[in-house]
């Protein structure tokens, strides 16, 4: 039973990496930027709930939808200010960008707010669970993370697939040029994935840090790398390879532990180390894409 | 009325200059062929009405105002409609797809996913493949249909016949008398000149980066053309 148990609480784990990743696959696909920041952008969600929560007194809930506006809003601004510019400059500016990015903001946390975490606790909620079976419990928060990412997920896709912006966001994917010639500025829909994108994340860093019951700057060296082998384990530009891939790799994590309590990460790393050889373009990558 | 209107348009990429003092006047509702050998300048141009490029030198008019300035996003919202060289497709949209993105200049017009599959039902047959996997010919059509969308009041067709058989170049061109049925001002680059008579009201004769020899298709002879398409010196008649 306890490795059933390793099994689902991987599941459930996984709901969080691909939350995470959904906004790394995202900004990959649509402008080619590997956002090395992205971790960081997750642990900056995390902490703006947990400041939220802990310095100004806002309901635990709402902490959340303050975190994925707040991020989203700062998505708009790096878009504009930063990465469009270094966009132009050359195509591993963006790179360079977002590295820095990734070195500033744990460092002004660190400033801001020291290294000790800052709690956001979640009440009787974070301990409450569903008995399945003897042995096996499915704690309420974890499934609640699980369906919020299937829910992002789901969402992103029918964005993308159902609607006109959707459509549109597809093409300049494929042609950034050529999308110009049909009255599309291709620097607003650039706009628009980095706030989806930073959106997305700082929910999931918001959950995570619910989850861990609090928040530290440096955690998103950690979690940089969830999203990115996330991406890879499910296949680039594929969306439910993202929800597979972070369930793969959450499973990996968890029954890691059930083996010893110091393999997780690399059970994690192995797993994705086993699919970049065996199967490059991903669990439900499409092979190599244009 | 003009719609379109360039005065002495110097344009290119980077160091390379590739037109030079180019004067260019297109009618509402004219049809205009530019002739001319590869690398004369014909694209060039195209790119610097639809503002892809834009010019060193000189003045785009388009509908009675100035657009030099104006970047590419912005003409398109003004009903100017580029096919551009190589059709640009999609390529991981459906056929369906691609046309609805079309529609994004959001211009108001005769043209819309039921107008354009009437008028192409080859188009229509293929509305749910990938573009990617679509034939040369079903791509042409295709990236025309996607800027007819647009509903533009300016289409430019860059070498629309271009590594297609003849039989598919017919299809393509037997649409143009729709295409021009509500009004629309085209200016087409064909390579063949029996075509570009049959189509034309107006010719252009682009040689080396300049325009050399401009005329009503009725009283230009071939000949002139010919010898303004190589560069020869004088007329033969």
């Amino acid at each position: 039973m306890n490795w059933v148990n390793a099994l689902v609480q991987g599941i459930l784990l996984g709901g969080i990496f691909a939350m995470a990743a959904s906004g790394l696959s995202l900004m990959f696909g649509v402008m080619r930027i590997a956002n090395l920041a992205h971790g960081d952008l997750m642990i900056l969600g995390g902490y703006v709930a947990a400041a939220c929560a802990t310095y100004f007194g806002v309901p635990v809930w709402l902490t959340a939808v303050v975190s994925t506006v707040a991020l989203g809003a700062l998505g708009f601004a790096v878009q504009r200010l930063l990465l469009d510019r270094a966009m132009r400059v050359g195509e591993f500016t963006p790179l360079m960008v977002t590295f820095g990015l990734s070195v500033i903001i744990p460092n002004a946390l660190t400033q801001m707010f020291s290294n000790d975490a800052v709690p956001l606790g979640i009440g009787a909620l974070g301990t409450a669970s569903i008995d399945l079976a003897p042995g096996l419990a499915i704690g309420w928060f974890p499934l609640l993370t699980l369906v919020a990412s299937v829910f992002v997920l789901t969402g992103l896709h029918l964005f993308l697939y159902r609607t006109q912006y959707g459509r549109i966001t597809r093409a300049t994917s494929d042609d950034s040029r050529t999308v110009r010639l049909i009255g599309v500025d291709n620097r607003r829909v650039y706009a628009l994935t980095t706030v989806i994108a930073l959106g997305t994340v700082a929910l999931a860093g918001t959950l995570y840090t619910m989850r861990q019951g609090g928040v530290t700057p440096f955690e998103g060296q950690l979690t940089v790398l969830f999203a990115f082998e996330t991406v890879i384990i499910g296949g680039l530009g594929s969306l439910w390879g993202t929800l597979a891939g972070g369930v793969a790799l959450g499973i990996a994590q968890s029954v890691g532990a059930q083996l010893s309590p110091d393999l997780p990460l690399l059970a994690g790393h192995v797993v994705f180390l086993l699919v970049l050889v065996f199967r490059p373009q991903g669990l439900f990558g499409k092979g190599v894409t244009a | 009325m003009n719609l379109l209107h360039l005065d002495s348009v110097d344009a290119g990429y980077g160091d390379f200059q590739a037109l030079f003092g180019v004067g260019l006047t297109v009618a509402e509702g004219e049809l205009l062929a530019l002739v001319g050998a590869n690398g004369a300048g014909k694209t060039t141009l195209l790119r610097t009405i639809a503002g892809e490029l834009s010019p060193f030198r000189g003045s785009v008019c388009f509908a009675g105002g100035d657009v030099t300035a104006l970047p590419d996003v912005r003409r398109a919202r003004l009903g100017i409609g580029l096919v551009p060289e190589g059709r640009r497709l999609f390529g991981s949209l459906t056929v369906e797809e691609n046309l609805q993105v079309g529609a994004a200049t959001g211009r108001s017009g005769p043209w819309n996913l039921a107008t354009i599959y009437d008028l192409m039902p080859l188009v229509a047959d293929r509305r749910d493949r990938k573009a990617a996997h679509l034939s040369g010919g079903e791509q042409q059509a295709v990236a025309i249909a996607r800027a007819l969308m647009g509903n533009p009041r300016l289409l430019l067709l860059d070498e629309v016949s271009l590594g297609l058989a003849p039989v598919v170049v017919d299809r393509l061109y037997a649409s143009l008398p729709d295409i021009r049925a509500n009004g629309m001002t085209v200016v087409l680059v064909e390579q063949d000149l029996t075509r570009t008579f049959e189509v034309a009201d107006r010719i252009a004769c682009v040689l080396e980066g300049r325009i050399v020899l401009t005329g009503a298709a009725g009283e230009l002879t071939r000949d002139q053309v010919t010898a303004a398409y190589f560069g020869t010196s004088e007329v033969v008649s």
